[in-house]
């Protein structure tokens, strides 16, 4: 049944992007070739070649080498990007996950601290942390703790975990209050800690609600990390590709989707990795029937 | 040497203020031990709070409770008594062992003496085939079990009970009681059974407690005096029936003088 | 208006004040903290600055900050209105011909899980870029899918008893559109907002960081802190954040605003 339904979900997929791709490759054909206006605003793009790349220049881009003469192909070169921004998102991840999770037992332990934290956590999902990232790369290679001197590559990765740590906590923090008060009674009928409540009861309840929030905070690691690398062109990472090669746009104007696509693998297998642990933590609860 | 002692307590909420709610005034109720005792009322009787009381999950305004001869405080402290709700409140994350597992593990017990005695009370409640299953692969009447199951894993002496069947279709109901029965039977457990419904209590009880609201306080304790053994023809009997007209007239003594105030008021009686 | 509701009015704001007061005294020894460690610890500019020093640039720079904003804000505007009205036409297509939204879903999940705002690199190549539009087309949209999922929602979840009963008035397709499923989609068009809100302001934030015209708050930013300017790049940031902040909290007046006497 379950098979069923991946198979369905996955074939639906296939063929939205093959839409997608109809969409644009009829677009080129039918579209005005400098860009257009519609109501007086200049709202058509450029269908050249130029502007826009038929979808199977983009792919074979991939076969040939990232710069003339190298012998080193493209997609090595994307790859090699998007795992270096992967290894960072997944730092920024796991920083973000204790980060997060522990403030949630901390409000949820003393309620000062909930009603004197939670207004800011909410706050800062509406604002644009992004705006720090320029100042947070510019510590690397410059700040010292010790003998320690910040790689720039961290900061990336604290940047994912500002945008991760955020949904974290307060997703985890509306689990451990979800435990049904008969449950917290019973545990109060035998005489349990704090902390064995908090273990035996509270975390096992707030599961549910802390998965989608590990979602939120997966996706927000891998926005941090690519807006770091954008906005700081850092070396390495799957954003200064981007940036790289939007430059040489007019001249190879099929480059730039190879590392567009490239950070969408980024993403996907980000997002992919924390849905194995939806899996794994969701396998012996009843299934809630979504709609 | 009684099980339970409640003395002249009394639950006031919110006191001196104008939400002030007398909850439970000066009641006292003397429990033997291996008795089953009913506490019945409607809404606002205060027969859950006398509960909580006496389980230590709140703590009286005035008065004393001692179970087991000790404190309230600390026969909670020393797991002296087993609770069940009328959600049966198992742990979906938990099988069915590990749920009746749960308040051993917090006395510290090691895990294969757990284990044994989780196995015990699956048998005692004739459910040992579903020792791995999780609780939401079970009907309502099985999760009960379990919760009574759980409640009596550290074989306490004293077991109260907040309508437990209260969830439950009639049938299944009639068959829960004559399971509880048994199962408190064979272990010997004290029990304290708050309920709605007259029949129920009738059946279960060596003695019914009626309770009436504003202020919660116990008008009647009825003796059942069905004797100690119950079985199919119980239900058909004089005397179950003597008892149910006995219980519903208490009640509606209660009822019925309480409505007259109201009247006086000019509300409505419901 | 009577004396009455003015106390009742008072009373209801000191019970807020109230209830915002260890939020406002963590702000404050937050605040408060950052300061004495910048001097205590004689912290360089370049890691932190001075939250005395970034307002004294906020004030400094305000008229140069409220341009950069207008700029972003009205990309993120433009973007966040065009894209909610195209993410609610799409939803009543979606909501007639359920095919089409068994397609869209998958593909909006997996958008959801790809930073999205790298297509800006594609679209500086397809129109001109030295033009907003590439940012506004952006905005749109970010904005369309998180609108066109959620209302697209609101048409399609509503109660079958609901439904049922309009089914026995013989009522017409569109009538139980109009009787039915519009006013159960109106709150789910709110929670969208107040996520595209605010997201609109990040992308249009983000989308400047492509190159491009930089009149923006991303720009200011960068070339602040190039020029090691970095107390005034923090102000620049405040900047955004006020942004941020008002989009979100105009999307929670206009919500709140509609829902009045409606059952929470």
């Amino acid at each position: 049944m379950l098979a069923r339904r991946i198979a369905y979900r996955s074939s639906m997929f296939v063929v939205a992007i093959a839409s997608v791709v109809a969409l644009w490759e009829l677009y080129k054909v039918v579209g005005p070739q400098d860009g257009g206006k519609l109501f007086g605003v200049s709202i058509l793009p450029r269908a050249n070649d130029t502007a826009m790349p038929h979808i199977w220049s983009m792919l074979s881009r991939y076969g040939r080498p990232e710069v003339r003469g190298s012998d080193t192909k493209i997609w090595s070169v994307v790859l090699s990007g998007a795992f270096f921004s992967l290894r960072l998102s997944l730092v920024g991840f796991f920083l973000g996950t204790t980060i997060g999770v522990g403030l949630a037992v901390l409000m949820s332990r003393f309620r000062v601290v909930q009603r004197g934290l939670l207004p800011y956590l909410v706050m800062s999902q509406t604002v644009p942390l992004i705006a720090l990232a320029p100042l947070v790369v510019s510590w690397g290679g410059k700040l010292e703790i010790g003998s320690f001197v910040w790689p720039r590559w961290l900061s990336a990765s604290i940047l994912g975990t500002f945008l991760a740590f955020f949904p974290i906590a307060v997703g985890t923090l509306r689990g451990l209050a979800s435990a049904p008060a008969a449950a917290l009674e019973l545990m109060e009928s035998y005489a349990a800690s704090w902390k064995q409540t908090l273990f035996k009861l509270k975390f096992p309840a707030a599961v549910p609600y802390m998965v989608p929030a590990l979602k939120l905070g997966a996706s927000g690691s891998v926005i941090g990390v690519v807006v770091a690398e954008i906005s700081t062109g850092l070396k390495g990472g799957i954003g200064r590709l981007i940036i790289e090669y939007a430059r040489e746009a007019t001249g190879d104007p099929a480059k730039v989707f190879t590392a567009v696509f490239g950070a969408a693998a980024l993403g996907i297998t980000m997002s992919g990795l924390v849905a194995l642990s939806d899996v794994v933590l969701m396998r012996n609860r009843p299934k809630e029937s979504s709609t | 040497m009684s099980a339970l002692e409640v003395l002249a307590a009394s639950k006031i909420f919110n006191q001196g203020t104008t939400k002030q709610v007398d909850a439970l005034v000066d009641v006292s109720l003397t429990v033997q031990p291996g008795e089953f005792v009913s506490l019945i009322g409607p809404s606002g009787c205060g027969k859950s709070t006398l509960l909580r009381l006496i389980a230590n999950l709140l703590e009286p305004t005035t008065g004393s409770v001692s179970v087991n001869k000790k404190t309230a405080a600390q026969a909670r402290l020393d797991q002296d008594y087993g609770m069940a709700f009328q959600q049966a409140g198992l742990f979906d994350w938990r099988t069915v062992s590990k749920n009746i597992e749960l308040p051993l593990e917090l006395k510290g017990w090691e895990k294969s003496r757990r284990e044994t005695r989780a196995k015990e009370m699956l048998e005692l409640v004739k459910l040992p085939e579903f020792a791995d299953l999780y609780p939401w692969q079970l009907s309502g009447g099985m999760q009960q079990r379990i919760a009574i199951a759980r409640a009596l894993a550290s074989h306490p002496p004293l077991l109260l009970m907040d309508e437990p069947f209260g969830a439950l279709d009639e049938m299944t109901r009639e068959y829960m009681q004559g399971e509880l029965l048994r199962i408190c039977g064979e272990t010997s457990t004290t029990v304290v059974f708050v309920t709605h419904s007259i029949p129920e209590a009738v059946y279960l009880s060596n003695r019914v407690v009626v309770m009436s609201p504003r202020p919660g306080r116990i008008t009647k304790v009825i003796e059942v005096g069905l004797g100690a053994t119950r079985n199919e023809d119980t239900r058909a009997a004089e005397g179950f029936f003597k008892g149910i007209t006995a219980v519903r007239e208490a009640l509606r003594g209660t009822h019925a003088e309480h409505a007259a105030a109201n009247a006086v008021r000019g509300v409505e009686d419901r | 208006m009577s004396d009455k509701t003015g106390t009742l009015a008072i009373a209801r704001i000191v019970g807020r004040v109230r209830q915002a007061g260890p939020a406002l005294v963590f702000g404050f020894l937050f605040l408060a903290l950052w300061e004495s460690a910048v001097r205590g610890f004689d912290l360089k500019p370049y890691f932190l600055a001075a939250p005395s020093k970034i307002f004294e640039q906020f004030v400094k720079n305000a008229s140069r900050i409220w341009e950069a904003s207008a700029v972003s804000g009205g990309n993120a505007l433009i973007g966040l209105l065009v894209g909610t009205v195209l993410g609610v036409a799409m939803s009543f297509v979606l909501s007639r011909y359920k095919f089409l939204g068994e397609l869209i879903t998958p593909l909006a999940i997996a958008l959801n899980a790809i930073p999205i705002f790298v297509l800006v690199a594609v679209l500086n190549n397809m129109y001109s870029i030295t033009s907003e539009i590439p940012r506004r087309v952006m905005v749109t949209l970010v904005v369309y899918f998180i609108v066109l999922v959620n209302v697209a929602k609101g048409l399609t979840q509503v109660r079958s008893t609901h439904v049922e009963l309009m089914k026995s008035y013989a009522a017409s397709d569109f009538q139980i559109l109009r009787k039915v499923r519009v006013p159960n989609a109106v709150p789910f068009l709110f929670t969208a907002l107040k996520i595209a809100a605010p997201a609109s302001v990040i992308t249009a934030f983000v989308s400047e960081y492509f190159g491009g015209l930089q009149n923006g708050l991303g720009s200011r930013i960068t070339s602040n802190i190039a020029n090691a300017k970095n107390a005034a790049a923090w102000a620049y940031v405040l900047g955004a954040c006020l942004l941020g902040l008002a989009f979100y909290i105009v999307s929670i007046i206009l919500e709140s605003v509609t829902r009045r006497g409606e059952a929470k």
